[in-house]
């Protein structure tokens, strides 16, 4: 098989050329942390005052773990290491209550997680002369963006599709000749089960790739996207911590993705102990950005489940890979590949007078797609006998809801009393699709 | 005015009957009702003998329920009466939310229910009068 490389030299490095880059990063990074709120408050309780502190990888482990919880509570400008007039990009996410959180990158930052990103599509055998419909939202989540400037980088033409109204993503599929797409997998099954509709077959199409990503999916999914499309489907990880997709990423031998260890430090930990668990033992990833200087973030909780691979990839890449997401250590809920808290739902219609305080969240497979329906109460106080005031009220929690998690879900309401009550913890969300 | 019981019942078996329940233990006697469907959730809606004390029953287990203003008119079981009655309406730009009816034994009396928009801004009463037809008031209902 054909092997390119984007940067033969370091992805094929040994170990110890690829720890030395670490330490070097590792130090100017620390020095960069300095500079932040945040950081100047907590290394200096571990013994950490200066770069040379950092004396060899060991010490990593004295840095404290971050959480999005830190993110949360220092947002808007707790990590940040530079003047704003320093930032060229930020990228927010909402946060798991309503305080969103928010990533900076300076010019050389964007430069080095874009080099990052034209690694990760080169890896595939993507190159000049392939035309990305690139179908992930655009905007101030990550996923979009940074693809989009990795694959101009490469000299791919990027068709800036974003996502949703698939007749017009078929279409441009066929009138630009699209061979890469870089999707969710539930989208990509689902626009399948669409083609008919529209006329299309798979042959009218010039698919050869997916990058497929943003939600957790299992080796049959892929199978399946393979076989319906007669296409190669590659899993790709990314999260905007860390500056977006691209953190680790499938090469062509599609044996798990290679992450991308001159630019994150990687560790998988017990997500209960903290301590680290072996290579090859499920456990949560926790990444220490190495190329992003305007907003530090080491050792970062990603609160995703997956295992490390240290066998040799016959790609010749030596960065260790890890397995499929797994999974994830909090309560996050992934639909369509949007990230989404239980407790962003809790806050919006808790502030609507008109519902109850008992709520419950479903999430079901509907086709190839996900479907969150949200089961409120109506609060019989608020009741004014009209059948208008309910249509109302389901369309305003709609609204409400979708300017919070950006998604729209199908609201049931129920009369008082009707949702099931509780003692002891509360089960809120009822999860009906397959798991991995 | 008389008083209609509105209750948001969700759309589901046994909903309907724990509202009958509840209001046969407190001795109403339902005269006349009349559901507004909306697809998963319907509106039942209710002419009982003594409407403020079921309303209090219901909103005490927890009901979504509310009285609303309703014109109760009275009109005779024969032909072109309630197109009498609606074109007086239509011509006076007055708007139906929702209606049923109802005939009553043994003297063939029918009844209409209507739910008029913004009733207590519009002279809807006076338009029905005017018409020829007679409004009937709680008392009268149940009398009947």
């Amino acid at each position: 098989m054909e092997i390119h490389y984007w940067n033969k030299e370091i992805e094929t490095a040994d170990r110890k050329t690829i720890q030395a880059v670490q330490l070097q990063r590792l130090k100017a990074m620390v020095a960069s942390a300095l500079h932040t709120p945040f950081y100047k408050r907590k290394l200096p309780t571990v013994g950490i005052n200066s770069p040379d502190d950092i004396k060899s990888l060991d010490d990593l482990k004295k840095i404290p773990l971050a959480s999005k919880e830190d993110l949360r509570q220092n947002y808007p400008k707790g990590f940040l290491a530079v003047d704003t007039s320093e930032v060229v990009r930020i990228h927010t996410s909402s946060g798991t209550t309503g305080i969103p959180t928010v990533i900076y990158l300076s010019a050389a930052d964007l430069d080095a997680a874009t080099d990052i990103m034209a690694r990760s599509i080169v890896a595939t055998g993507a190159t000049r002369g392939d035309v990305l419909q690139n179908m992930m939202s655009y905007g101030l989540f990550t996923g979009g963006l940074c693809m989009h400037y990795g694959a101009e980088r490469v000299g791919l033409m990027v068709i800036p599709a974003a996502g949703g109204n698939t007749k017009r993503q078929i279409q441009l599929m066929k009138d630009f000749g699209t061979t890469v797409l870089h999707i969710t997998p539930s989208y990509l099954l689902h626009i399948h089960s669409t083609l008919g509709e529209f006329g299309t077959s798979v042959k009218d199409l010039s698919l050869k790739k997916a990058f497929i990503g943003a939600e957790p999916h299992s080796e049959n999914t892929r199978k399946k996207i393979e076989e319906l499309y007669g296409i190669d489907a590659y899993n790709s990880y990314g999260l905007s911590e860390m500056n977006g997709p691209g953190v680790a990423f499938e090469c062509v031998y599609k044996n798990d993705l290679h992450l991308w260890e001159d630019a994150y430090i990687l560790e998988v930990i017990d997500p209960k102990t903290g301590d680290p668990v072996p290579d090859g033992q499920e456990g949560e990833v926790v990444l220490t950005n190495l190329i992003r200087h305007a907003m530090p973030l080491m050792r970062y909780r990603t609160r995703d489940r997956a295992f490390v691979h240290t066998d040799p990839c016959p790609c010749g890449r030596t960065h260790r890979r890890i397995s499929r997401i797994l999974g994830r250590t909090d309560d996050m809920l992934i639909i369509n590949g949007v990230n989404i808290f239980p407790s962003q739902i809790e806050e919006v219609i808790m502030k609507i007078p008109e519902v109850g305080t008992n709520y419950q969240i479903y999430v079901e497979k509907q086709g190839s797609l996900d479907k969150l329906i949200v089961k409120v109460e109506l609060y019989s106080k608020m009741f004014l006998g009209e059948a208008k005031q309910i249509d109302k009220l389901k369309a305003k929690i709609s609204d409400e809801l979708r300017a919070s998690i950006t998604i729209k879900p199908v609201i049931e309401l129920h009369e008082p009393g009707v949702l099931p009550v509780f003692e002891g913890k509360a089960v809120r969300v009822v999860d009906k699709r397959e798991k991995l | 005015m008389a008083k209609q019981l509105h209750i948001f019942v969700e759309n589901s078996p046994g909903r309907l009957k724990a509202i009958t329940e509840n209001l046969q233990k407190i001795g109403a006697n339902i005269r006349a009702f009349a559901i507004q469907d909306r697809g998963d959730f319907g509106l039942m809606k209710l002419i009982v003998s003594n409407p403020e004390q079921a309303y209090l029953a219901l909103a005490d287990k927890g009901c979504a329920c509310a009285l609303k203003d309703v014109l109760a008119i009275s009109v005779p079981d024969s032909c072109g009466n309630l197109h009498k009655l609606l074109s007086a309406l239509a011509d006076n730009k007055i708007n139906i939310i929702d209606a049923h009816g109802f005939v009553l034994q043994p003297n063939n009396k029918g009844v209409c229910i209507l739910e008029i928009e913004n009733i207590t801004q519009t002279n809807a009463e006076s338009v029905v009068k005017n018409a020829g037809f007679e409004i009937l008031d709680d008392q009268q209902l149940y009398n009947l």
